[in-house]
């Protein structure tokens, strides 16, 4: 539905965007994740055909967006950062000339209109200015922007960007629900978003895509599930020699202690060794209070594969499909 | 064509919903009334002074003693209230981010900008179509010919037409509307004056000078004579300043 080939972006000496590819399949939901300045904005505003890229190509539903950008337009709702708003309008003058703009036949547009003002639960303020509509509600009377006229592709900057935590778990629900119909391209910066609501991830950073993968792939190919965290009530005993008995541990730290609990932090070389570490436990008749497997969060894959140094061995290890 | 009217009427609202519609048609208004009541004054003196010297005296002509100076004098009104029609037209847009929403949705370049003109064209049209009150007066008071003022109204419409143009480019080079504002005004003003130094330099210059003066060739359509020369220069005018603010609009989107 939406491929992108060899973006490249440069604001005069400045590449804001550099060789970037990705692709999204209909119905998919592709979190595009990025510190800040990382080069999101300006991909989505190529797709959109905001502004033209330098170098590369873009399709939306099969049309090349600078070859054909009326066409790839009419299939593509975009919500940009700020919701593009004009204060003097109330929001169902403003939704309107939204449909007029965005091609819906005139005999369709009151309906249009009204349902996705009740899609998007603004119907509360369809006589209010926007001007006067609080954060929430702006973004998502942006968001019914560019639902609008049904597109087949949506592409969202930053959807819940100031947002209030129900708000949040609103609009995110909202974007789910319209997986499907609709292929979408969202951006954030907040990472639960991504493993939320994302079928798909694409880090970028410095203008360059540094993965691509699903969340759950993500955290287990980069964090791995060598790490084990082992809680332990050993009644004073030091359990580390015991731990590291076990075949297959290559390593074992404390990691807290609580009075007689403590807290171990196991590395075994590949192999499972959960078993054998239960058994080792169970066997000297200490507490085994708990017992999991470390996996590395979506925000240290992110900062990770982000900070400079871990970037490139990442990069190589992820950035093939 | 139905897009076009989209950002027409979008642009009208605009103009309502803020104050600017209502000072700028205002503003000509009490301008053009005073200039006209003083013209009244001025006429009426005129014409008993000519009754009292009796025949002889050329006869006092309200096209070309009333009509025609209120509307030359009140032309300088246009200099401070074109600007404030255009200069929100880009500038407003690209400060708020709503630029996005209009370069986004399906509509070329060319819908856009010439929804804006026909918006600040519409505007402007209301702002002269006060002046027919008073022209309405003197048809019921006297018998003005009423070819020579349906042309003064085509060439104002065309010579504003020219100003707006220039304002829309100046709006879609800047975010802000100051300076959209200084700018369009030095611009209309220079235009305006530019053939005051042309008695003073060679004689092709003088006839280069006096060709580009926007308010010369307003001159032939105030005296009821519509020269297809006149029509050309501001039409081509026109077309000359939306071509540049659509390659603007153009240039902007490449910087981003």
């Amino acid at each position: 539905m939406i491929e992108v080939q060899h973006l490249t972006k440069q604001y005069g000496p400045v590449t804001a965007v550099s060789d970037v590819s990705f692709k999204v399949e209909k119905g998919e939901i592709l979190g595009f994740l990025g510190p800040n300045g990382a080069g999101k904005t300006t991909t989505m505003r190529i797709l959109t055909g905001y502004m033209p890229a330098t170098d590369g190509k873009a399709l939306v539903a099969g049309y090349d967006v600078a070859e054909q950008p009326i066409e790839a337009k009419r299939r593509t709702g975009y919500l940009p950062e700020t919701p593009p708003l004009y204060p003097d309008m109330t929001v169902r003058d403003y939704l309107t000339f939204c449909a007029k703009i965005k091609g819906v036949p005139k005999s369709d547009r009151t309906t249009r209109v009204a349902t996705t003002m009740e899609r998007t639960r603004i119907v509360d303020v369809a006589t209010r200015h926007c001007a006067k509509l609080s954060k929430g509600y702006r973004q998502r009377v942006g968001l019914a922007q560019a639902l609008l006229h049904n597109p087949d592709v949506l592409i969202l900057d930053e959807p819940t960007a100031g947002l209030d935590p129900k708000q949040i778990i609103e609009t995110r629900n909202l974007i789910k629900g319209l997986a499907g119909d609709h292929t979408i391209v969202l951006s954030t910066h907040i990472l639960p978003e991504v493993s939320q609501t994302c079928s798909r991830v694409v880090i970028i950073n410095r203008g360059r895509v540094v993965a691509v993968d699903t969340p759950e792939n993500l955290t287990s190919r980069l964090g791995g599930t060598s790490a084990m965290y082992i809680e332990i009530d050993s009644g004073g005993v030091d359990a580390s020699s015991a731990l590291s008995g076990v075949a297959g541990v290559t390593g074992v730290s404390v990691s807290t202690t609580r009075g007689a609990i403590v807290g171990y932090e196991v590395a075994s070389a590949g192999r499972d060794v959960r078993r054998e570490l239960a058994a080792a436990i169970v066997g000297r008749s200490w507490g085994l209070l708990e017992l999991r497997p470390m996996r590395m969060s979506l925000e240290e894959i992110f900062l990770q594969v982000t900070t400079e140094e871990a970037a490139p061995e990442a990069a190589a290890e992820t950035a093939h499909e | 064509m139905s897009n076009i009217l989209a950002i027409t009427q979008k642009e009208l609202k605009g103009y309502f919903a803020s104050p600017i519609a209502y000072v700028v048609i205002g503003f000509y208004a009490l301008i053009f009334g005073f200039f006209f009541y003083s013209l009244v004054l001025y006429f009426d003196r005129q014409s008993m002074q000519m009754l009292g010297l009796g025949a002889g005296q050329p006869p006092v002509n309200v096209n070309e003693n009333m009509i025609r100076p209120a509307f030359l004098n009140a032309m300088v009104v246009f200099l401070f209230v074109l600007p404030m029609i255009t200069m929100r037209t880009y500038a407003e847009e690209k400060r708020s981010g709503t630029i996005e929403l209009l370069l986004t949705s399906p509509l070329t370049d060319f819908q856009i900008i010439m929804g804006k003109f026909l918006g600040a064209m519409a505007l402007y049209a209301a702002m002269l179509a006060v002046t027919l009150i008073h022209i309405a007066l003197l048809f019921m008071a006297g018998k003005p010919e009423w070819i020579p003022v349906i042309t003064t109204y085509l060439g104002l419409l065309l010579m504003g037409g020219c100003f707006i143009a220039v304002g829309l480019l100046i709006s879609s080079l800047t975010k802000n509307q100051i300076v959209a504002v200084m700018v369009t005004f030095t611009v209309f003003l220079m235009l305006w004056v530019i053939n005051w130094i042309a008695s003073f330099v060679g004689p092709t210059a003088q006839q280069v000078l006096n060709y580009l003066s926007i308010t010369d060739h307003l001159d032939d359509f105030t005296r009821g004579i519509i020269d297809t020369k006149h029509v050309v220069y501001y039409v081509s005018f026109i077309g000359f300043g939306l071509f540049l603010t659509a390659r603007a609009v153009d240039t902007e989107r490449w910087k981003g």
